[in-house]
This record gives structure tokens, C-alpha cells and sequence, in this order.
């Protein structure tokens, strides 16, 4: 297990299965045809995106770079914690990026029962250690255990 | 909430609450995104209108209308009147009975609903959908220096480097509040040191090289950083009609297959030509471009159609809205290449998509009837709103968008290989069925 310490963005505690997008993830392509069309698992629908293309993001760590694309990101982040469809937590290896941060500020001051534990800056080792499958626990503080 | 911003009287008045818990949420809002990127202050809104992203009455996003409402039910209306984005359907635009029945039932369900709450929120005209709000005709162009509230990535990347505005990378509802409350948080493509470039890019291409897979390249490479371009003016000459349309597609890929906010092409944009190199950071990286980096690019496009050899069914040109400019030298190229391959119709149903301003005045030339009579339509449309309709996501359609390719299922060709394809010239359109 090895531990990883981040800055928070969105406070809040997560016990997730990871998920790991390489390169920068495109919110809106990501997301789109899972929140029009009622996917309840938000199955990613990149297709640009071999890592997460076809795989479900409802629950799960979602593992990143920074997100990148569409200034629709940050609405369509906050849609997808609206509609429960959003991911256990969000975490970024980089500084968080402005649609990214959007999102997940939306998501808070505006949503009363949703959380979505969101972590940035937690370093390149941790997107090279991370992989799909892997437990992953968020504590308070920025604390990240990646098993 | 605790802050650590510096905030003046009347924003911390509104922060409180002076004028009620839905500006004060929207207030918090906007300190608590700036203060995640070191925003100590928030600076006045300065541009004449505003850019919305959200054009689309979409059933899935119901939550950004039902906070819309909120924001009228408490009287938040905008201080500034804004443009948005196109909208999502167009009759004119070829479509099938089922098609229209998702697009009409499951997809767009709200767009009256909605455009009735841009109104209220101050939609600066009827007609004031358009990705490319800044062409002249269109009369929502920001002057050098100002500071705005904007989002929709291909406006912004070009607000910031063709017109030396300033302006970050906003999200959707974000763009809005900014201009509810009229400020916005001083941080990043808003500070000199922001717009600092941390990659000089060197173009050494034997031609000039296609703007949309120029910007795709540079996007991919530098995600959100800000790059500064060289020997790109040797082929752009100077910011000219040609150049503006040049870096308006441009602009719009380095935006969409990165997350580019800012670019400096030296000797043409105009921070790079008051500036020069004092824009370029100490140690930024270096980054290549040549023949061979371009073909590397083109050919790591993923080709998702289910049968790569279908012949298209459809093309679209103009993602983000095509020029005045544009409109005119297509129309002329289009016929240049019908009469060369003997015909006098273009042989792939062919929308070009350009804001209602342009086209209006594009009505009022004589190429316009020119164009209709090759039977290219053209049309106010978002392609990428029609793209995502799952019925539509399956046709073979082909663009020389690398912004509507990275989001939806459309095939990236060159203007010289579109213009090939939709006239049947040279290897012509391609056969069979997927």
C-alpha cells in the first residue's frame, strides 16, 4: 500500500475501486451520452480515451491528470452529481484545472446531499503507481491510500 | 464560509447575504473557484457582453435549468447582456422521422424552456446563437485588454490570442455568475504572468500547415499551458481575413484536443507582436512541428465508423461557425472543383454551419444562390448537438473539424481531401455501405 497526500478541492471521506485515465479527461465526451440517456453506471464514452473508454465511473476513484476539452466540463460534472451519476471521488495528480474546479465548487455550494470527494496535486507517482482495480481510500486532509 | 480573499465592501456585502442566499451562493461560488487558483482578488467585469456556453435545451441537464431558475426567481438577472452558443437543431439540416423524434422527445425536450430562460437572463438578440460571437457581424467583439467572464473553449482561446482579451478557461454557470455579480477572480489568463508562455513551438513544415491538425498537434502536446508559435507567420503573412479564420480554427482544436486558453503566434497575434519573446518563460520546453509530427498526428486518429471504407452520408463544415470569409473562398473553391470533376452538384449531402448574422449577410452576396445551386446547405446549427444523437452518432459522416472528430464520431479529413470526397473529384467519394 503506499499513501499519497494531495490538497483538498472537496472535503469528504471514499472507499472506491480506481480507475485510471492517463491523458487529460474529456468531461463532455466522458460523460454526455451516459447523462442523456440514462446510463446508470456513466460508462465513459471517449472514445479518444483507451484508458477509460466503455468503463463505468458511477462509484468508482476516478484516477487523472487534469480534465480537458468543452467548457461544458464543469456543468456537466455538476449535471452528473445532480443525477447521482458522479464518480466516488475525483482524483488529480496536477494542479486541478478551471472546468475540473468549476464542477466540483458547483457540486458543493449548490447540491445539499452529494459528495464527491475531490483531491488535486497528488503528484505523478501517483498516477504511475495507481490501476484500475486497485482499493482506494480518501481521508480527511488530502489523504489518499492506494492498496 | 471562511476566505482568504480580499474581498471590497459590496462583495462581501453580497457574500453575507445583503441581497439574498441566492446571490450570496453565487458569490461564494466564484471566491471559493478563484481561491483554488490563488485568486486574492476579484476585478471587474469590463467586456461589453457576455459568452454562454449552454444554448441546448438538453433533458439531461435539467439540474443547470432548474439553478438557472433559482437565479431568475431571485431576480439575478445578468448585468450584462450575453450571446450563446448555436443551437442544437435546424430544420434545414437533413434528418430521418427518427431521428427527429429523439432529437425532438429524449434529447432537446427543453430547448424552448430554455431559450426562454436565456431571455430572461438577457439574450442579447433573438438570434445571438453562434460558437464564433466575435465575428463582426455578429457585434460581440471584445476589445484588447478587457476582462471577461466567457466560456465556450474556441471563443475563448480566440478572445485571448487574436484579440488580446482577458478572459479564463470559465465552465458553463460559471460564465454566468460571473457576469450576475459583475466581477470575476483574478487568477491565471487574467494576470500578465499568466499569459506568460511556458512552450515555444517551432513550425517547420514544408507548407502550410492545416490549421485544425496544427492546433490538434499543439493541443495534444501542451494541454492547458500557453504556447508561443514561431515560423508560423511566414505562411499567415499578417492578421488579416484570411489569418483571423485561420487561427479561429486553429484556436478552436488546440482548445478541444487540449485545453488550451491562450496562444501567442509571433508576428501576428498581438501580445506576441508588442512583446516578442519577453512572453516566454525562462526554461519553457520546445516542441517541433514538421511534416512528419503533422502525418504522426493525423494518423493517430481513432477511425471508430463501424465499416472505415462507408461512404459519408453527410458533411459538415464549420465547427466552431465558419467566416464570412470562409463561406466566400469555399464557395469558390466548391465550384472550381465541381466544373474540374465534370459535375455541377457536390455528390455528399454538405451543410456549412456559420452563425445567423454571417449567413444573413452572406444571403445578401451573389454567392450565396451559387452555393445553394451546388446544393450545400447551410445552416445556424451546432453539429456537435446533432452528432451526439445516438441515431445520427451512427451515420458515416465526415468534417475538417478536429473539434467535432474529439467529440463525437466523425471522421477529420483536410479541407483538400473534404473538398475531394463531397465533389467526387480526384479518388472521389469513397464506396460501399457500413
Amino acid at each position: 500500500m503506499r499513501t499519497f497526500t494531495g490538497r483538498v478541492i472537496s472535503p469528504g471521506e471514499a472507499i472506491a475501486e480506481a480507475v485510471v485515465s492517463h491523458g487529460g479527461l474529456n468531461t463532455l465526451a466522458s460523460f454526455q451520452k451516459a447523462l442523456q440517456f440514462g446510463d446508470k453506471k456513466a460508462t465513459c464514452g471517449d472514445q479518444n480515451n483507451p484508458d477509460l473508454y466503455g468503463k463505468q465511473m458511477v462509484g468508482r476513484a476516478l484516477c487523472l491528470p487534469q480534465t480537458i476539452g468543452s467548457t461544458t466540463g464543469g456543468l456537466v460534472l455538476y449535471c452528473a452529481c445532480a443525477m447521482k451519476r458522479q464518480p466516488a471521488c475525483m482524483l488529480f495528480s496536477e494542479p486541478i484545472d478551471s472546468l475540473a474546479a468549476a464542477g466540483a465548487v458547483l457540486a458543493d455550494v449548490w447540491l445539499d446531499d452529494v459528495s464527491m470527494p475531490v483531491i488535486d496535486s497528488l503528484g505523478e507517482e501517483f498516477l504511475a503507481y495507481v490501476q484500475d482495480g486497485m482499493k482506494v481510500t480518501v481521508r480527511d486532509g488530502g489523504v489518499v491510500e492506494v492498496a | 464560509m471562511q476566505h482568504h480573499m480580499q474581498l471590497s465592501e459590496e462583495q462581501q456585502a453580497i457574500l453575507d447575504g445583503a441581497r439574498g442566499d441566492t446571490l450570496a451562493r453565487v458569490m461564494e461560488t466564484l471566491v471559493r473557484y478563484g481561491e483554488i487558483f490563488g485568486a486574492t482578488t476579484m476585478v471587474p467585469v469590463t467586456s461589453t457582453y457576455n459568452h454562454l456556453v449552454t444554448s441546448f435545451g438538453l433533458k439531461a441537464l435539467t439540474p443547470v435549468y432548474e439553478l438557472m431558475d433559482q437565479l431568475i426567481q431571485a431576480g439575478a438577472a445578468s448585468k450584462q447582456k450575453f450571446s450563446a452558443d448555436p443551437r442544437p437543431l435546424d430544420p434545414a439540416v437533413p434528418s430521418n422521422i427518427l431521428q427527429n423524434i429523439v432529437f425532438k422527445h429524449f434529447m432537446y425536450s427543453k430547448q424552448d424552456f430554455y431559450e426562454n430562460q436565456l431571455r430572461e437572463l438577457g439574450l442579447m438578440d433573438p438570434d445571438a446563437f453562434t460558437c464564433t460571437c466575435y465575428m463582426d457581424e455578429v457585434g460581440n467583439t471584445p476589445l484588447m485588454g478587457e476582462v471577461l467572464s466567457w466560456s465556450e473553449s474556441s471563443a475563448v482561446v480566440y478572445a485571448n490570442s487574436v484579440l488580446g482579451a482577458r478572459c479564463n478557461r470559465n465552465s458553463g454557470i460559471i460564465d454566468l455568475m460571473g457576469s450576475v455579480v459583475g466581477y470575476v477572480p483574478y487568477f491565471g489568463l487574467l494576470t500578465d504572468e499568466g499569459r506568460q508562455a511556458d512552450w515555444v513551438v517551432e513550425i517547420k513544415t514544408s507548407s502550410k500547415p492545416e490549421a485544425q491538425l496544427l492546433g490538434s498537434a499543439i493541443g495534444m502536446k501542451v494541454m492547458e499551458d500557453v504556447p508561443y508559435i514561431v515560423g508560423l507567420d511566414r505562411w499567415l503573412g499578417e492578421l488579416d481575413e484570411d489569418a483571423r479564420t485561420y487561427l479561429k480554427d486553429f484556436g478552436a482544436a488546440t482548445a478541444s484536443n487540449g485545453a488550451v486558453g491562450l496562444y501567442h503566434v509571433e508576428g501576428i497575434t498581438p501580445e506576441a507582436v508588442a512583446q516578442g519573446r519577453d512572453l516566454v518563460r525562462d526554461g519553457a520546453k520546445t516542441y517541433v512541428i514538421d511534416d512528419a509530427e503533422l502525418q504522426r498526428v493525423y494518423d493517430s486518429y481513432p477511425v471508430v465508423w463501424k465499416n472505415p471504407d462507408a461512404r459519408p452520408k453527410l458533411c459538415f463544415m464549420g465547427c466552431p461557425h465558419m467566416s464570412l470569409n470562409q463561406l466566400i473562398t469555399w464557395t469558390e473553391r466548391l465550384e472550381a472543383a465541381l466544373a474540374a470533376a465534370g459535375r455541377s452538384r457536390v455528390v455528399v449531402p454538405t451543410v456549412f454551419t456559420a452563425a445567423p448574422a454571417v449567413i444573413k449577410r452572406f444571403e445578401e452576396t451573389p454567392y450565396a444562390v451559387c452555393l445553394k445551386a451546388m446544393g450545400v446547405i447551410v445552416s445556424y446549427i451546432c453539429p456537435l448537438m446533432y452528432m451526439n444523437n445516438p441515431l445520427c452518432s451512427t451515420m458515416p459522416v465526415i468534417t475538417s473539424s478536429n473539434k467535432l472528430r474529439t467529440y463525437t464520431t466523425a471522421r477529420y479529413y483536410t479541407d483538400d481531401e473534404i473538398l475531394e470526397q463531397i465533389t467526387g473529384g480526384a479518388q472521389g467519394a469513397k464506396g460501399g455501405e457500413r
